[in-house]
């Protein structure tokens, strides 16, 4: 396989230039790049990995099991954005998670993770008065891109739930989990979010992460854009401010526009340097903080062998209380546990189990490799000491179990230490503002929580190609402006 | 362009964007988002579809003139004029 892979010409027969070039094929990056075919540009999706979907990815095992890394969830706003910027079929397939349960020393709940659910357990179960719930979700609702970002979530849980350390890990353990937020970013980073899965509950792709991305490759390549793998974007080309092209697996290849879905820090610094930008924008480059990454363990149950329905996804912790430190911490007891069932690729019989943890690249990263192996390994055991209250036998249930760390996601991603989760807030204004720096340079992806996620990705490759759409016919002369 | 025409052609940007509303029930003067189901995102792809069907760029600070189907009209009619002048 390396023999033929080494010679083979991954971008044979490209054009010798292109409206736009998409660096990275996360959810963004082919959301955009299909929404731009669709509007007539010429399209080149260049991806460093074999398979495209970035973080919305999947691997396969011996024994017919397939992993999904990130298919936990998402809102229901999912459904719209996947028929108006892929199509109807690939929309249909989304299905709703009913049983959303919480397992800690403060309380143990299920749910289906929607407002109505979640006021009547705030109200019987945590004792909290209606007009106080009705509030809080209104401000949550209320809460918009354009706010004063001034106060934190901590500070928000503290004027509804003064004291309630309860019905804080309640309302902010499965956003942590969803974007890495923590109880000391901008409540709006939580309220948007928050509120997006409110709106109806959990949602997931029936067919699987596999499938999905298979639909979506082929309306890529319907709608005419040129997707090629094994394509490490190495330079994007900038003169006189403006955008000239970038550098592929050693081939120059001219673009009008670039949208970077690579981390918005790479994009920078590395493809095309500091000093092509002005200095105060650098400060404001300087001062993004990236946002933790994550380790996960994956289960494939063997074949024949069922597990009871215990919950389609799990916030199970052995910690006292919620605790932003203690999550991102390597001995942590904190996990959020994804049960895909057969349900979720239909005609299999199939059953896996993804544990996944917030964790810091840090911890990781330094470790001798017996080191990193023993920690591996302690991370795969004790997960499953863990999961052995809900699924007692688990360990003669399963027949592969593997664990994946921030060093993993940092060689699937090239993403900075590994981050799962993007930037901080911050990265926002840092991504927004790209392209008044550099004529045709455009970032889509996982910056300032709001855009994270499959849902928040997918949305803000739209937003961002729709301004590359119109700065590519502002080129033309026929464009009239109100 | 008469308003009736230009009336009809974000009724049709509509109903592309929101397929399970009905549209027909329109009123002009009440807020679009106020009658059928539209986000900030819906809103993005009426400035897609006017500036892929008809070359118009609404700026930002104009998406205001969006928010009923009246304010569309008087705010689209002359720049859907200039477009056909153009064409």
């Amino acid at each position: 396989m390396n023999k033929p892979q080494l010679q083979r010409n991954w971008l044979k027969d490209i054009r010798s230039a292109y409206d736009t070039v998409v660096i990275g094929s996360g959810l963004a990056g082919m959301t955009s790049a299909n929404l731009l075919a669709k509007l007539g540009h010429k399209v080149l999706l260049a991806e460093h990995h074999y398979n495209l979907g970035g973080m919305a990815t999947w691997f396969k095992r011996k024994g017919g099991h397939i992993m999904d890394i990130s298919l936990h969830g998402f809102p229901c706003g999912m459904i719209k954005t996947l028929r108006k910027y892929w199509s109807q079929d690939i929309s249909n397939r989304v299905i709703q998670l009913k049983n959303v349960r919480f397992d800690n020393p403060q309380f143990s709940v299920n749910t289906s993770f929607d407002k109505l659910d979640f006021s009547h357990i705030l109200k019987e179960r945590f004792g909290i008065l209606k007009e106080v719930i009705d509030e809080f979700f209104q401000t949550a609702r209320g809460m918009n891109f354009y706010d004063d970002i001034v106060m934190t979530t901590r500070e928000l849980f503290e004027k509804y739930f003064p004291g309630r350390t309860d019905v804080w890990r309640f309302l902010m353990e499965p956003i942590t989990y969803a974007n890495g937020s923590t109880l000391d970013d901008p409540a709006i980073t939580y309220g948007i979010v928050f509120s997006n899965f409110m709106d109806k509950g959990v949602f997931t792709y029936q067919g699987g992460t596999d499938h999905l991305i298979k639909e979506m490759k082929k309306e890529l390549l319907q709608n005419g854009v040129d997707i090629r793998t094994h394509c490490m974007v190495e330079k994007i080309y900038v003169e006189d401010k403006t955008v000239q092209g970038v550098r592929i697996n050693g081939q120059d290849i001219a673009c009008k526009s670039v949208l970077s879905n690579s981390n918005i820090m790479t994009t920078i610094e590395q493809l095309v340097g500091e000093e092509k930008f002005g200095p105060e924008y650098i400060k404001d480059v300087k001062n993004v903080r990236l946002n933790n990454s994550s380790c996960q363990v994956y289960m494939g149950v063997k074949k024949g062998e069922k597990i009871p329905h215990v919950g389609d996804l799990l916030f199970s912790s052995e910690a006292e209380e919620y605790c932003t430190e203690k999550i991102l911490s390597k001995d942590i007891t904190s996990r959020t546990f994804s049960f895909y069932y057969p349900e979720i690729r239909p005609g299999t019989d199939r059953y896996s189990i993804v544990s996944s943890t917030n964790a810091r690249y840090e911890d990781w990263a330094n470790l001798s490799e017996k080191e990193y192996l023993r920690d591996k390994n302690d991370l795969e055991q004790t997960t499953l000491n863990a999961l052995e209250k809900y699924v007692p036998d688990i360990r003669k249930k399963i027949d592969h179990i593997e664990a994946s760390t921030p060093k993993t996601f940092k060689r699937y991603t090239l993403h900075p230490s590994g981050t799962s989760f993007g930037t901080k807030f911050e990265g926002l204004k840092v991504s927004r503002d790209l392209p008044k720096q550099i004529n045709g340079l455009f970032h889509a992806g996982s910056v300032g929580i709001i855009m994270s996620g499959w849902l928040g990705a997918a949305n803000y490759g739209v937003i961002v190609a729709n301004e590359t759409d119109k700065f590519l016919r502002q080129r033309s002369p026929s464009l009239v402006t109100a | 362009m008469t308003i009736d025409e230009v009336r009809q052609i974000i009724l049709n940007i509509l109903e592309d964007i929101a397929p399970d509303e009905d549209i027909s029930s329109i009123d002009d003067n009440t807020k679009l988002r106020d009658q059928i189901d539209l986000d900030s995102m819906d809103f993005l792809d009426i400035v897609m579809e006017l500036r892929k069907r008809f070359n118009i760029e609404v700026p930002e600070k104009d998406y205001e003139h969006l928010a009923t189907l009246a304010g569309c009209i008087t705010y689209l009619q002359p720049l859907l004029k200039d477009r056909l002048a153009a064409s």
